[in-house]
């Protein structure tokens, strides 16, 4: 009996110490957020101090964050609506006629390095006069969220039992319109977890935007690293940045949680 | 379905068409641009137009040292990285793999990192490995040890990073892992407990082989990723300092959109995807005969 409540209280500590590590960056860069420059540059660090709004001030009011965000939440949202649009009835054909290789063909968008076609695209959109444009960025991004959706959908469908199109089309539905009234009405999950992991991703994309945005279209993570490069020293704000770039994506993940988590495994889990 | 329309009997067609084009625009046709340029000499700034070259930029980028550091630190990076990600990131998930008051928040704290912005995950660490009023060094010096040079010194900038991305994707190894080791059925772990097996013996025996291929392909996934990082080295030393953490995937970027060398750029991008794709492959035939 001792022993297992000796394991127990070594399991609950184990557990502990990892929540810890996990959680430490995240509740540093949150209590930094609030330092005054002097509380943060002090010696030893201080665990206790007086919170300021000082740096969110700055963010929001003197580098019009407000703006970026806007940027972001355009660019993610379309790349994310067209790819839903392009990926669901690519990843139906995937999965009831299955084409493995089509398959293989969109995933290895996620193989390949970014970089790769990054360098065309920057020689490319600068001669069709796209750089800092809104179109250049959503079909960069697009390129990040199609495989995710087409990547998600595929095994969802598969898990969709064909006798129910079949029923319908012995009933005289052609099968484009079974897709549309009976599989896609049963596959809201599915779509909240390619929806959320895409956007995600498009969110977090610093690469892209880094080469093909410039003022007008700059997006979050962007403006959070020129932060950094002219204002050095000025942690507190560059802290408040980085908890305003971070906030929505795990919003996000807090509410869909259960579908984050399937999006993520899923793939690796059924082979 | 005797007069299936045009559109009906050419579904397997249509409904991918749409996606398989935008693919070949954004995709394809880059890269096979991306691979005429290597045989060129073409650099932006000088203002002449690309001129065919054969394998000369290849020569170039291939015998110069920094090409070759760049390589051996790709892997340096990748190699360490990914190897403690998947050790951490199995032992954790064999840890919590059982029922537990809070598991759910236990499995919510996990998704954080994996969703959190790289580009700021960089910028936090930045802070925590600063020399003079950064974290690490105060954990250092209230143990009594001396005092690290992190990412400012080019011995301890790539295991300084490394660390940056273990605490990012652990993790995911052990949410993968969870949700394998969850799949399982467990009639195996039982019969072996009936056959009087040590819990060792199960674990060693039973579990692990059973989760075999799931720990590959999180592997395979984290590897392509960790051969590709860019953003928190970008963000955190840029390369730095001197070259001493520029991978290949930084060296083509700064080629590209800083030298704008686009002929000896293209060479070490067809370097670093022929080594994302070569890797790849590797594991996944591991995986292959370990399903077997």
């Amino acid at each position: 009996m001792n022993k297992k409540i000796l394991s127990n209280v070594l399991f609950y500590i184990a557990v502990v110490l990892i929540a810890l590590v996990v959680l430490f960056p995240f509740l540093w860069m949150l209590s930094s957020s609030f330092k005054t420059q002097v509380d943060i540059i002090s010696w030893p660090p201080k665990l206790f101090f007086e919170p300021t709004l000082a740096n969110y001030r700055k963010v929001f009011e003197e580098q019009d964050f407000l703006k970026y965000f806007i940027n972001s939440t355009i660019v993610g949202g379309f790349a994310v609506a067209l790819s839903l649009l392009l990926g669901l009835p690519a990843a139906y054909s995937i999965a009831r006629f299955a084409q493995k290789k089509l398959a293989v063909f969109i995933l290895l968008a996620r193989l390949m390095p970014g970089i790769s076609f990054l360098m065309p695209w920057y020689i490319i959109f600068s001669r069709l006069d796209l750089m800092d444009s809104y179109v250049a960025l959503v079909l960069s991004h697009m390129l990040i969220a199609l495989p995710i959706v087409v990547w998600i959908m595929s095994s969802y469908f598969e898990a969709i039992p064909r006798e129910l199109e079949e029923s319908a089309m012995v009933d005289g539905a052609t099968r484009q319109h079974a897709f549309l009234a009976i599989i896609l009405p049963l596959s809201g999950p599915g779509i909240i977890t390619a929806t959320t992991l895409s956007f995600i991703f498009s969110w977090n994309n610093f690469m892209f935007s880094q080469v093909l945005s410039m003022e007008k279209t700059k997006t979050l993570p962007i403006a959070v690293y020129n932060f950094l490069s002219y204002a050095e020293v000025d942690w507190g704000g560059v802290m408040a940045a980085a908890v305003a770039i971070m906030a929505p994506a795990i919003a996000l993940t807090m509410i869909f949680q259960k579908y984050v988590v399937k999006g993520l495994t899923m793939g690796a889990v059924k082979g | 379905m005797s007069q299936s329309s045009f559109t009906e009997r050419n579904l397997p067609v249509l409904f991918p068409l749409p996606a398989v084009i935008f693919i070949a625009l954004l995709m394809v046709f880059p890269v096979l641009y991306t691979l005429f340029l290597s045989f060129t000499n073409w650099n932006l700034t000088s203002g002449m137009p690309a001129k065919i070259v054969g394998f000369d930029s290849y020569l170039r980028v291939l015998t110069e040292p920094r090409f070759l550091d760049a390589v051996a630190r790709t892997f340096y990076f990748t190699v360490f990285a990914v190897i403690i990600e998947v050790v951490l990131g199995v032992t954790i998930a064999l840890i919590l793999n059982r029922a537990f008051v809070g598991k759910s928040i236990a499995k919510l704290l996990l998704l954080l990192p994996l969703v959190a912005t790289p580009v700021a995950v960089g910028i936090v660490f930045n802070l925590f490995y600063d020399p003079t009023i950064g974290l690490a060094n105060f954990v250092l010096s209230s143990l009594g040890l001396p005092q690290g040079h992190w990412i400012s010194s080019d011995s301890t900038v790539i295991p300084s990073l490394i660390l940056v991305d273990v605490w990012q994707w652990t993790p995911m190894i052990t949410l993968i892992v969870l949700a394998g080791l969850a799949s399982l059925s467990d009639e195996p772990v039982e019969a072996a407990r009936v056959d009087g097996a040590s819990e060792w013996q199960i674990l060693r025996y039973v579990t692990i082989p059973m989760v075999m291929p799931v720990i590959l392909t999180a592997m395979i996934l984290r590897l392509i990723d960790a051969l590709k990082t860019f953003d928190i080295i970008f963000a955190m030393t840029g390369g730095g300092p001197g070259y001493a953490s520029e991978t290949l995937n930084i060296m083509g970027f700064k080629y590209s959109f800083e030298y704008f060398r686009m002929g000896q750029s293209a060479v070490v991008l067809v370097a670093l995807f022929l080594i994302v794709f070569m890797c790849s492959l590797a594991i996944m035939k591991a995986r292959a005969s370990a399903e077997n």
